[in-house]
C-alpha cells in the first residue's frame, strides 16, 4: 500500500454526492460485485466499463457528501478505484473508505486537481506523501494521513486494527 | 468546553478534550436499519471468511433496529433483507427490533425521539447520515457506515476526532408562516453544503426556546446537509417535558460551560425570515419561496424524518383544510404512533378530503427507494432533506425542498407557493 500506480479518471466538479455515486434504489443490494456495476451511474453511466483495477479518481472538493451508505466506497473500490484525490471529503465517506479498507481518500491542493488530467498515469507514494504524474513528469504534495488513520490504513481497515 | 466536547470527554474518561483530539469514545446507543443492518451483517460475513467468529455482540440492550427504507417490503430483494435482519437480531438477542406491521415502527430517526431511545448526555451513533437528528435531545448523535457500526457491535467504542463547534444563535420571534425548515435551509444556503464539514452545529438563542421538539429536530436533522458531524441543542424544560411523556428512565444532562469556545458564531433574526425553498440540485441552492412562485410542479410529497413528524402534519393539514389539491400529493407519516395521533386529531380526514393519498411510515421516495418515486422530468416539492440528482427517482427529475406548510400551499396551486399567498 506504500506505493500505488494507476490511471486517473477525472471528474472536476465539487460535491459529488452519494446519490450519484450509487443511487438509492441499489441500497438494497449488498453484493459488492453487483454494486460495482452501478458505480457513479448517476454521473457517468459508462464509468464501470472504463475503469480498470487499481485506477484513481481525481475530483473536486467535498467528495462523497450526502448519505452514510457504505455502498459508495464499496462500489468504487470493486469497480477498480483504489484511491481518490480531492481537496476534501465528506466525513462519513472518508471514514467508510478508511475504516472499511476499500480505498484511500487522499487530500490534495485545489491547484493540484487542475494540474492532473483525465487518463494521466500517476504514482502515489504514501510513505513520502508525494504524488508523481508520470505522464507529464510533475510531482505534487499530498496531505499526510493523521496518525490513527495511517495505522488503520496499514492494518487494512478498522476490523483488523488493534487499539 | 461546549456540550459536545463535554459529552465526548465524559464518554472517553478524559477530564477535557479540545477540537482536533482523536479519541476512542464509549457508545451508549446504536441504531441500524434495513439498509445499514444487512450492510453490517455483510461486514461480519466477510470478516468471518478470515476464520474469525462473532459469538456475541457487545451489548444487545444498547442496540435497536428499524425497518424503514424499503418497507413494506418493496420487492423480493427488500423482503430477503428484512428476513436476514430479523434472523440476525434474533440470533444476537436484540429485543428492540421495530418491525413493520407489528405495532410501533417507523423511520429510525423518528423512533429515536418518539420512543425516547436516546437521552440527553448520551453518545448515540446510527447507520444513517441523518442520525444527527437526535442531537435535538441534547445527545451527541452522529451517522456512521457499516464497518464502524460492526466495530461498535463488537467493541462498544469507536474513534472520533473532536469537532469544532459552530454556534448558531436564533433570535427573535418566529412568524407563523416560518418553520424550522426555513431556518435551516437559510443557514445551509449561507454556510454551504460543506460549510460545517467535520464540525458540530449547535443552536441556541431566544427563538430556540419557542420551538417545540418537533421543530428543533428539523434543525438538527438537516445539519447533515451542511456536512456536520453532529447537530446539538442543549437540553432544557422543553426537552425534559418531551422525554417525561415517553420514559421514566433517569438521565444525566450535560450543558456547555459558560466560557465554551466556538469556532464561529452566526446570529439570525428569525422574525425577519421568509419561507425558503432549496432548488435542485442542492440543499444549499436556496431562494425565497416568493421568488419561485411561477415554478410549476407535478407533485407534493409530505414525508420523511425531516417533514412528517406530528407538528409537520398538523401545520400541513391546517393549510389544506377544506381545500382541494391541484397536483398529486402524498402524505407518509414518519412513524406508526404519529399516524395514529394524526388519525385521532382528524388530520388524515383533512388530507384525504383534500385529495391526497396517504402512505405507510417509510423513508419511501425520500431516498428514491419506492412509494412515489419520480419519473423523468417530474418536478416535486418535498418536505424531505436532500435533492441531489436522482435522489427521489429518475436522475433527470427535480426536487424542491421546503417546509410542510410551503409544500401544502404549493399542493393547492400546483406552483411553488408562499403560504401567505393562500391564507384564508
Amino acid at each position: 500500500m506504500i506505493m500505488m500506480r494507476g490511471i486517473v479518471h477525472k471528474y472536476k466538479r465539487a460535491n459529488i454526492d452519494t446519490d450519484v455515486i450509487i443511487p438509492g434504489p441499489y441500497l438494497k443490494i449488498h453484493d459488492h460485485q453487483e454494486l460495482a456495476k452501478h458505480a457513479m451511474e448517476g454521473l457517468d453511466p459508462q464509468f464501470s466499463a472504463k475503469v480498470g483495477q487499481g485506477d484513481f479518481l481525481v475530483t473536486g472538493s467535498n467528495f462523497g457528501c450526502g448519505s452514510s451508505r457504505e455502498h459508495a466506497p464499496i462500489a468504487l473500490s470493486y469497480a477498480g478505484i483504489k484511491a481518490i484525490l480531492a481537496p476534501s471529503f465528506a466525513r462519513i465517506f472518508y471514514r467508510n473508505a478508511v475504516d472499511g479498507g476499500y480505498l484511500l481518500p487522499i487530500e490534495i491542493e485545489e491547484s493540484t486537481v487542475d494540474k492532473i488530467s483525465d487518463k494521466d498515469e500517476v504514482e502515489i507514494d504514501i510513505k513520502h506523501n508525494r504524488i508523481v504524474n508520470l505522464t507529464i513528469n510533475e510531482s505534487y504534495s499530498m496531505k499526510p494521513f493523521p496518525e490513527l488513520i495511517a495505522k488503520i490504513v496499514e492494518a487494512g481497515g478498522l476490523m483488523n486494527y488493534k487499539i | 468546553m461546549t456540550i459536545t466536547e463535554k459529552i465526548l470527554a465524559r464518554a472517553s474518561s478524559k477530564p477535557t478534550v479540545v477540537p482536533g483530539d482523536v479519541i476512542f469514545t464509549r457508545i451508549d446507543k446504536v441504531m441500524m436499519h434495513d439498509v445499514s443492518g444487512p450492510g453490517v451483517i455483510k461486514v461480519f460475513n466477510e470478516w468471518e471468511k478470515k476464520g474469525k467468529t462473532l459469538e456475541r455482540i457487545w451489548d444487545p440492550n444498547r442496540v435497536w433496529v428499524t425497518e424503514d427504507h424499503f418497507v413494506p417490503a418493496a420487492d423480493i430483494v427488500s423482503a430477503q433483507n428484512i428476513i436476514t435482519l430479523s434472523n440476525w437480531t434474533k440470533k444476537f438477542g436484540i429485543k428492540k427490533h421495530f418491525k413493520y406491521g407489528m405495532g410501533q415502527y417507523g423511520i429510525c430517526h423518528t423512533l429515536s425521539h418518539e420512543e425516547a431511545l436516546v437521552l440527553p448526555g448520551e453518545v448515540y451513533v446510527g447507520g444513517d447520515s441523518h442520525t444527527n437528528t437526535t442531537g435535538a435531545l441534547g445527545a451527541f448523535a452522529a451517522g456512521l457506515g457499516h464497518t464502524d457500526i460492526a466495530y461498535i457491535l463488537m467493541n462498544g467504542q469507536i474513534w472520533f476526532k473532536v469537532p469544532e463547534t459552530m454556534m448558531f444563535k436564533l433570535m427573535g420571534k418566529k412568524p407563523d408562516y416560518v418553520m424550522a425548515k426555513d431556518i435551516i435551509l437559510k443557514i445551509i444556503g449561507d454556510v454551504g453544503t460543506d460549510g460545517a464539514n467535520y464540525k458540530t452545529m449547535q443552536f441556541s438563542g431566544s427563538a430556540i426556546k419557542q420551538l417545540g421538539m418537533d421543530e428543533r429536530l428539523t434543525l438538527t436533522n438537516m445539519t447533515t446537509e451542511a456536512g456536520a458531524k453532529n447537530g446539538i441543542i442543549e437540553p432544557d424544560a422543553i426537552t425534559d417535558a418531551y422525554l417525561r411523556k415517553r420514559t421514566d428512565t433517569q438521565y444525566f444532562p450535560v450543558l456547555g460551560d459558560i466560557d465554551a469556545e466556538f469556532s464561529e458564531t452566526h446570529t439570525y433574526e428569525i422574525d425577519k425570515l421568509e419561507p425558503i425553498v432549496a432548488k435542485p440540485f442542492s440543499p444549499g441552492n436556496v431562494s425565497a419561496a416568493r421568488e419561485l412562485q411561477g415554478v410549476e410542479i407535478d407533485k407534493a410529497y409530505i414525508g420523511s424524518c425531516t417533514g412528517a413528524k406530528l407538528q409537520d402534519l398538523r401545520l400541513a393539514a391546517n393549510v389544506l383544510k377544506g381545500k382541494k389539491v391541484k397536483i398529486r400529493t402524498e402524505v407518509l407519516p414518519a412513524a406508526q404512533s404519529i399516524f395514529m395521533e394524526a388519525m385521532r386529531e382528524g388530520l388524515l380526514n383533512v388530507f384525504l378530503e383534500a385529495g391526497a393519498v396517504i402512505g405507510p411510515p417509510t423513508c419511501g421516495a425520500c431516498c428514491g427507494a419506492h412509494m412515489g418515486v419520480l419519473g423523468k422530468n417530474e418536478i416535486c416539492v418535498s418536505t424531505t432533506n436532500r435533492n441531489f440528482p436522482g435522489r427521489m427517482g429518475h436522475v433527470e427529475s427535480q426536487t424542491y425542498l421546503a417546509s410542510p406548510i410551503v409544500v401544502a400551499a404549493s399542493a393547492l396551486t400546483g406552483k411553488i407557493t408562499d403560504p401567505r399567498d393562500v391564507a384564508n
